[in-house]
């Protein structure tokens, strides 16, 4: 695996170019804004804090331009996004229950053997409910490619050469954030796991999330709703043992020691990381080599800056 | 509007040295509320707005000076709204409290606020320079229902597009929302973080609020018809149900149920503050004559209700008389299958109350892509 640099969000103050400069990553650009939907494309900030042109592989148009060419194909698309949709809502109930078990046993003052035992019990459960959500994800998306890989085929196959050629001309790709659903199902039509592998890349906020084995959607204090961490999807898989969280610094309550603690078990082994304005997490060769202003949830409830050597 | 302003809070009641020191009223600790007057007068006394309490309470004098003191039990997280009534030379003068830079406009003047132990105001009611602002664009309608023009304010989003669809919100009185519950900023801030989807908002302003908002059917065509019908030419707006809102507080709480009641499927979504929703279950109704309409409409409503929208929002002050008649209208909307988030706060009727469950209401009625969008 080439270089892969994760940065926090970068519409505030953005570090992509001091990011890249030094990670030595240079050469033209190519960008996947699909994540800011109709916005795809409005690359003027970006050009302006990088001081140079580049190109957008414009997967959000595309998609909409082929579902306009087969209307079948497209409705079929909507009901596998409304399947999908209603397993995230039977998931959120599930998850209601058990996440209210694990909180109350881990907020317990008891320290017996059995309540040891109980708390595991109940962390193990989070996780199998989290693993059966994403097998039974799978096989939503599998349905559909069983009835339609075929019409779907040709019709992507010219876009996939024109996002090959366009990446095989730029010496880095940006993935930059928004939608996170929006762009995850962008980046599974075209392929583009296949076409990005061994390619420089750099994405933050939802791109970020998106090359992981699992896109975790978050917020301690919504609203609405319960505020339960809820697995949504498997991800791209070039970042692994992962788990991103863009603006954590607003949407998590990292000082809630029993929030952080349950957050980390609960996706142990993978690394839970902050997102946040001016991070930097950089690969280099499947190996984490750097990190900058970014702090990992640990199972003691603490979210801390380690360094990479201690990890 | 009121920008935040400290107030100055302490552990309990005072004595009478902190009360001589004090240059800010009322002085709040976590059981009460202890008002200051200081200069000469012959009586002071506390008018306030809280049903259940006497609408009107004696200071007495604190020790030899010009010094008046009234302390009030007051429950955690209430916000009270009030006068200073000051007695001078046989004269009675209504004032705003001099101790109290806390003040909230509305139609009618200003009031003194009082913030009760545990209120904050919420921080997205202010002004947000990190939140992308909408735009404000006037309209004037010619409307056939109600034979004559009419002035509507529309709010469009930050970053608009026309090849997106929205969700139309309606609301009753939007010109007072607006400038006395901060509507613009509340969207603009709620759009901003994720809270709700960005959203067409139409506000029109009754010059005849009381006629035309209890349950009167021209003005239900027009919130419910001509507006959205005329909006459609300009915007891309999304056509579901689910898509569009009315909003309305007090009277235009009626304004809202009545229209979307005589339109259904129009408005899939309500919000209604405060509602004057006066009914008799036998006999005649005891509010003023103003409320026949009214009455009459909530008692038909309360025979049949129908399905005026799949969600609603409903609020009510604790300090309010109406509390009793929106209490009694949720269980009803509930058996008849609508999703309904009913709140009770401690605080009057009036905007502030309005305007700090603005968040609560529009969230629950169009939740927006929070958990989907990391930027």
């Amino acid at each position: 695996m080439s270089d892969v640099l994760i940065l926090g969000p970068q519409y505030r103050t953005p570090n992509l170019r001091q990011a890249l400069a030094g990670a030595g990553l240079h050469g033209p650009i190519a960008t996947i804004t699909a994540g800011w939907q109709e916005r795809e494309g409005e690359l003027g900030a970006l050009e302006e804090h990088l001081g140079q042109r580049v190109r957008d592989l414009r997967l959000y148009e595309r998609a909409e331009g082929l579902f306009g060419r087969d209307p079948a194909l497209h409705e079929a698309y909507r009901q596998r996004q409304a399947d999908l949709r209603r397993l995230q809502e039977i998931y959120r109930a599930r998850l209601d229950h058990a996440k209210a078990a694990a909180r109350e046993l881990l907020a317990r003052p008891d320290e017996s053997e059995i309540l040891r035992w109980a708390r595991r019990d109940a962390v193990a459960a989070l996780r199998r409910l989290d693993a059966t959500h994403l097998r039974m994800i799978e096989r939503v998306h599998e349905r559909f490619m069983a009835r339609w890989s075929a019409a779907l085929r040709p019709l992507v196959a010219q876009q996939e050469a024109e996002i090959k050629h366009l990446i095989d001309e730029s010496g880095v790709v940006c993935i930059a954030g928004g939608h996170v659903a929006v762009l995850l199902n962008r980046l599974r039509l075209f392929g583009l796991r296949g076409l990005l592998r061994g390619k420089p890349l750099v994405a933050w906020s939802a791109g970020a999330m998106a090359l992981t084995e699992r896109v975790v959607l978050f917020h301690d204090h919504p609203p609405q709703g319960a505020g339960n961490a809820e697995v949504f999807e498997a991800g791209l898989g070039l970042i692994q043992r992962t788990v991103l969280l863009p603006h954590a610094a607003t949407r998590l309550a990292l000082n809630d020691s029993a929030r952080v603690a349950l957050f980390a078990r609960r996706f142990s082994p993978a690394a839970c990381r902050t997102l946040d304005d001016g991070s930097v997490l950089h690969w280099r060769r499947g190996r984490l080599r750097t990190v900058a202003a970014s702090s990992r949830l640990l199972r003691t409830g603490r979210a801390a800056a380690t360094e990479v050597a201690h990890e | 509007m009121n920008e935040p302003v400290a107030v100055l809070a302490v552990q309990a009641p005072p004595g009478l040295a902190a009360l001589d020191a004090a240059r800010q009223s009322p002085i709040v600790d976590p059981g009460g509320l202890t008002f200051v007057y200081r200069g000469p007068a012959e009586a002071v006394r506390l008018r306030l707005w809280i049903h259940g309490l006497p609408a009107t309470q004696a200071f007495e004098r604190a020790g030899p000076g010009d010094l008046w003191v009234l302390r009030i039990e007051v429950p955690e997280n209430s916000r009270i709204e009030y006068k200073l009534e000051v007695v001078r030379d046989g004269r009675e003068e209504w004032i705003l409290d001099p101790l109290n830079p806390l003040h909230a406009e509305d139609p009618f003047g200003a009031n003194s606020v009082a913030q009760g132990h545990g209120y904050a105001r919420p921080e997205w009611t202010n002004v947000d320079p990190q939140a992308r602002a909408g735009t404000l664009e006037d309209f004037v309608v010619h409307s056939a229902a109600l034979q004559g023009e009419r002035h509507i304010g529309v709010y469009v989003p930050a970053r608009f597009r026309r090849t997106r669809s929205y969700p139309l919100l309606v609301v009753h009185d939007g010109f007072d929302y607006l400038r006395y519950a901060n509507l613009q900023a509340v969207l603009d801030n709620l759009v901003h973080r994720l809270e709700i989807p960005p959203l067409i908002a139409a506000f029109t302003q009754s010059p005849n609020r009381l006629e035309e908002y209890a349950g009167h059917d021209g003005h239900a065509q027009f919130v419910a018809r001509e507006i959205p019908e005329l909006l459609q030419h300009s915007f891309p707006l999304h056509p579901s149900p689910a898509a569009r809102g009315l909003v309305g507080a007090s009277f235009g709480a009626v304004a809202s149920l009545h229209a979307a009641w005589r339109h259904p499927g129009a408005f899939g979504r309500l919000v209604l503050q405060s509602g004057s929703f006066a009914f008799s279950d036998i006999g005649h109704h005891r509010r003023s004559p103003t409320f026949d309409p009214v009455a009459r409409f909530v008692n038909e409503f309360r025979r049949r209700p129908g399905l005026p929208a799949e969600r609603m929002y409903l609020s009510c002050g604790i300090y309010e008389s109406l509390i009793y008649e929106n209490r009694s209208l949720v269980p009803l909307l509930r058996q008849h299958g609508i999703e309904v988030r009913y709140e009770e706060v401690r605080d009057g009727h009036n905007w502030e109350n309005w305007r700090d469950r603005l968040q609560s209401a529009l969230t629950w009625l169009f939740p927006g892509p929070l958990w989907m969008v990391y930027e």
